[in-house]
């Protein structure tokens, strides 16, 4: 096998856009251009190792050039135009965030395959969240399960790794009653892809015995040809294990699976519109058994210092993880010593394979024989493959043949900057039409949304995760009562006893998502999503201002300037929270170009923010749950209910059009959530539950069930800003409300916590079993069995 | 048996796919034993090694995939690897514990119901639901005169919950060793709903011949079980903090057992 030197020096513009899509490299003409001029610079054209290894480099996947570019946005709101010109949109709107906040907890963030905070003096802990959309697009079942495997192993290379301690899951599919002549051609069906994504994440995750504890599905139309799907794991790292260095001279060691042909082109691929010829070879092949032979061993090296700098091999494959490594030494591999699955590899198939379950470790070469020892008494492949220099360059052999020999700065670099426009203009809404209706017709709307595919049980899919694995979920994905009944948990809480021995302290992870409010603005939609997960984590008992937030980004194409509009709005709604909430985000990711072509027609997803929270607290002892726990207790509401029912679960559920999306206002969100972290810390609450999709009645027929206890609601006590209708009430999703219950005898003490915070009284749990909601101003009684609003629950996603 | 004073030595046999090994060693801890995790390409390479313990537990988790069946291929391993060590083990009366893959282990080299003649007549096959089943369950404790015939679930209640986490977990047998097992009390715990009594899905998450949860051997030292009670040693795991004296789960209790048999 040789490299093959490719024609670059004499071609044209159109025949090097030609060159740029024959080979799947996803790169533009004024990229092959830099790589063009580049060349004649050298005097010879580039091999194919080194072709492929810039655009590897270069891709959209690994270099987030949107996110990091140029940008001109323009925006025109109240008919009034404003320009601002962005050099890197994330360094000036999240990471900007990140470093003004300066919180002490951070220990690394936006700089390894992880952000870390502090757990406690000795350790910290590190989550990222990463996608996996267009090859769970393609092969489901393969593209989830590498995209669990793949997060798995930015842990396990994150500092000199990380031990993983818990996985989130949270996936957007298309409808799932959707009609099979309605497919796109060459698409599988929404349903076919939300069961393989399911298996997939179940078959990896249980493997590699990381209990899934949190996550989240969202069903739309606008995710039928292009899933998302979201893969997070969380681990616990000791203080001196976070820092990596590689010294010239340090040998490069190459651990777990072999290499094989499988996801070549995974990281371009990724960077372009999907179609119906897209190439299903692109996506990755995992293993979890042999990824979890690597985590056992690793974390032995890690604990005898046998390695000074480890990382994964992800996107682009060992180009990347070896081009990371030595991008400040330079390095030279061996190519032909890398181990393969199968014979008939050429030197650039080794190079950019993204075989898995793949680590590369930057080793002292005193250790060499001790490092491989360990990987050797239980079976993992292990091999030395190359050495880190000190000239700055990546030069890579074949046997005697050099393929490859560029400068490290060129590759990382040398990248031309294009700038991109965006514009975005603001949507009049209005408030729809008084919602008016009977009190039989209410209850069977409150039956309705509880069933809605987008608030129903996910029992179906939490139950095939092992999420107590480990045997640290204190607190689970689904909590109840007792064994038969249960209602979905805002946040779940891993206790780390069998890591971190005799700790009291716990990690709360949480997530917050909803497409439907940016189809109208993406700055209320992540606005609202960053609440909702800072919500959930306040609902088992976080401190409010010591949350790390990760932002997770599946947009469109961003050529396309509305769509990138939509995102920098996005982008500054991130920046504007997290400096009024004092809360940094520590990691995040972004997967662009999810579109599909059909017949010539695009279409592009609906934008989708995830916004994954982490947060560790003092004793989880104190921690408390959703469901409603003693008779007799009396029920608050905390927050103002609003006229908000734009692109509400209830405008769905009653097809009207109008409505206002829920606004935000954080210096009073901030002051309900740390009175509300106040009154769990004196442990006062007994439980608490916040209001997303389907309002607060969805959030109190929720605990009641779970708890197995009734419930008699006043509505006329609800606080309004302004005169609503019952069902207005009821199934408003406006920000900053919770329900909470609260012993008779700790009224008074909760009350005074409250005070400048709008809070009622709204009624109490009660000791027969039905839901009973009364409203004299607007004559309406409705009394409903809590078992059929269970069943009401949980019947809809049973497959 | 054991010196008083003397640390009880347990050993946790891992592979490739272990996964419950952390959670065991706690457990076990918490009861005061010393707990050595020892891979089998350790004890393959010294055969001997496993005598100088007092317990043997397999933990839970997916043992080379569960390739081929569940707990098949590390069940080959042990049997034909580690020689008669491990029936010795048994036979001695050392107690023994295999928990969910644990248990698929045990049974697939026959050690369980039957060490003496240690050959497979039972097997643990796919849930009757078809998947993967990760919920808490209401077992059922069998006892004699008050007691249990196997010494790892002694002082128990008539009735606990423990979480199972399994795709393979329905018991089969056929009808002779099944009536044997029966005959001879072997059954240590069924599933049942929470007053005790013999339910459906999903109190009974697999659908097991007689509801069975969890065997033991004639002698009562070999112990094989699909719930995990390492998930439940502090009541803080329990889903809604159930414990038996304020702190622990009972499912430290089925540790303690086997250590305070051995004092």
């Amino acid at each position: 096998m040789k490299a093959t030197a490719i024609e670059i020096l004499s071609l044209n513009d159109k025949e090097l856009v030609e060159l740029s899509k024959k080979n799947i490299l996803s790169l533009s003409l004024v990229e092959m251009k830099e790589i063009q001029k580049y060349f004649r610079s050298i005097k010879r054209n580039p091999t194919d190792v080194e072709l492929e290894t810039i655009a590897q480099t270069w891709s959209e996947h690994c270099k987030h050039k949107t996110l990091t570019g140029n940008i001109e946005y323009i925006e025109e709101k109240n008919g009034k135009k404003r320009t601002i010109k962005y050099k890197n949109l994330l360094k000036e709107t999240i990471f900007n965030a990140t470093v003004n906040l300066d919180k002490k907890w951070c220990i690394s963030v936006f700089k390894d395959n992880a952000g870390v905070i502090d757990f406690d003096k000795k350790n910290g802990v590190a989550f990222k969240v990463e996608t996996h959309n267009h090859p769970s697009a393609l092969e489901p079942y393969g593209g989830a399960a590498t995209g669990i495997g793949g997060v798995i192993r930015d842990i396990l290379g994150v500092g000199l790794g990380a031990k993983p301690l818990a996985n989130t899951d949270v996936f957007c599919f298309g409808l799932p009653d959707t009609k099979s002549s309605e497919v796109p051609q060459g698409m599988h069906h929404p349903k076919r892809i939300a069961k393989g994504v399911v298996s997939g994440v179940r078959d990896y995750g249980n493997r590699m015995g990381i209990p899934t504890v949190n996550g989240g599905v969202f069903f739309d139309k606008g995710y039928m040809a292009n899933p998302l799907v979201y893969c997070g794991t969380m681990g616990i790292i000791p203080k001196n294990k976070c820092n990596k260095e590689v010294k010239p001279g340090d040998l490069v060691l190459v651990v777990g699976g072999k290499t094989g042909r499988d996801g070549i082109h995974g990281a371009t691929f990724s960077s372009i519109e999907l179609d119906k010829e897209s190439d299903v070879s692109a996506v990755q092949i995992g293993n979890p058994i042999v990824e979890k032979k690597v985590l056992d061993t690793m974390l032995k090296a890690r604990d005898l210092n046998l390695y000074r700098a480890v990382t994964d091999c992800g996107a682009g494959g060992l180009s990347s993880a070896v081009g990371e490594l030595g991008e400040k030494t330079g390095v030279v591999v061996e190519l032909e010593k890398v181990p393969l699955k199968y014979n008939g590899l050429s030197p650039w198939e080794i190079w950019i394979s993204e075989a898995q379950e793949r680590m590369v470790f930057a080793v002292p070469p005193k250790n060499k024989n001790k490092i491989l020892n360990i990987f050797k008494k239980e079976n993992v492949e292990a091999t030395f493959i190359g050495k880190f220099t000190n000239n700055g360059k990546l030069l890579l052999k074949y046997g005697r043949e050099v393929v490859a020999d560029i400068k490290m700065s060129f590759l990382h670099d040398g990248v031309p900057k294009p700038t991109r426009k965006a514009v975005w203009k603001e949507q009049i809404t209005k408030e729809q039409a008084p919602l008016k209706v009977s009190s039989k017709v209410l209850q069977n709307d409150i039956n309705k949304v509880l069933s809605d595919i987008n608030v129903c049980s996910r029992d179906w899919i939490i139950r095939q995760y092992d999420h107590e694995v480990q045997g640290q979920t204190v607190i689970k994905p689904l909590q109840g009562s007792s064994i038969e009944n249960c209602g979905p948990q805002d946040a779940a809480v891993i206790w780390p006893y069998t890591v971190v021995k005799g700790t009291k302290k716990g990690i709360v992870l949480s997530n917050g998502l909803n497409p439907e409010y940016g189809k109208i603005d993406t700055y209320k939609m992540t606005a609202s999503a960053i609440e909702e997960a800072m919500r959930n984590a306040v609902c088992v008992g976080a401190d409010p201002e010591k949350i790390s937030l990760l932002d997770n980004f599946c947009w469109g194409n961003p050529n396309k300037p509305e769509i990138l509009g939509s995102l920098v709005r996005a982008s500054q709604a991130a920046y504007d929270l997290s400096l009024g909430y004092g809360v940094p985000f520590i990691s995040g990711k972004d997967s662009l170009y999810n579109e599909y072509t059909i017949n010539g027609k695009t279409y592009s997803i609906p934008p989708a923010f995830l916004v994954s929270a982490m947060s560790v607290i003092e004793d989880v002892n104190k921690t408390i749950t959703m469901d409603l726990k003693t008779a007799g207790n009396f029920i608050y509401v905390i927050g103002v209910t609003k006229n908000e029912l734009g692109a509400s679960i209830y405008s769905k559920v009653k097809n009207f059009k109008n409505g206002l999306v829920p606004d935000l206002d954080v210096n009073v969100s901030k002051k309900i959530m740390k009175a509300i972290f106040s009154a769990i810390g004196e442990g006062i609450v007994e439980s608490c539950h916040d209001c997303s999709e389907g309002g607060l009645i969805t959030s109190i027929s929720e605990m009641a069930f779970s708890g197995d206890k009734g419930v008699y609601i006043d509505a006329d006590y609800i606080k309004t800003d302004e005169e609503m209708t019952i069902a207005e009430i009821l199934f408003s999703e406006s920000n900053s409300r919770f329900v909470v219950e609260v012993l008779p005898e700790n009224a008074e003490k909760f009350e005074k916590l409250f005070k400048g915070i709008v809070v009622s009284k709204i009624g109490e749990v009660s000791k027969d079993k039905f839901l009973k909601i009364e409203s004299k101003k607007s004559k309406v009684f409705i009394k409903e069995n809590i078992k059929s609003l269970q069943k009401a629950w949980q019947k809809t996603f049973k497959w | 048996m054991v010196n008083r004073m003397k640390k009880i030595k347990v050993i946790i046999i891992r592979t490739a796919g272990t996964n419950c090994d952390y959670e065991l060693k706690s457990a076990f801890e918490l009861c005061d034993a010393v707990v050595d995790k020892v891979h089998i390409n350790e004890l393959i390479s010294s055969k001997n090694k496993i005598l100088s313990y007092d317990i043997l537990a397999i933990p839970g988790g997916f043992s080379y995939g569960d390739d081929i069946a569940s707990g098949k291929i590390l069940s080959n391993e042990i049997k034909y690897k580690l020689g008669d060590n491990i029936k010795n083990f048994a036979l001695l009366g050392k107690p023994i514990i295999g928990i969910c893959n644990g248990f698929q282990v045990l049974i697939k080299m026959g050690l369980l119901p039957k060490p003496e003649t240690f050959e497979q007549n039972s097997t643990l096959y796919y849930n009757d639901s078809n998947k993967f089943e990760c919920r808490w369950v209401h077992l059922k404790t069998q006892k004699i005169n008050g007691r249990s015939l196997c010494l790892w679930t002694n002082k128990l209640p008539d009735i606990i919950t423990l979480p199972v986490a399994h795709g393979e977990g329905k018991f089969i047998a056929d009808k002779k060793i099944l009536d044997e097992i029966e005959k001879n009390n072997q059954v240590v715990f069924r599933y049942c709903d929470k007053d005790g009594k013999c339910t459906v899905y999903p109190q009974d998450p697999n659908g097991s011949l007689n509801a069975i949860a969890g065997i033991c051997n004639k002698k009562g030292n070999v112990f094989g079980l699909m719930p995990h009670p390492e998930r439940y040693i502090y009541a803080l795991q329990h889903p809604s903090r159930e414990s038996f004296n304020g702190v622990y789960g009972w499912g430290k209790q089925i540790f303690q057992n086997a250590i305070d048999y051995l004092r």
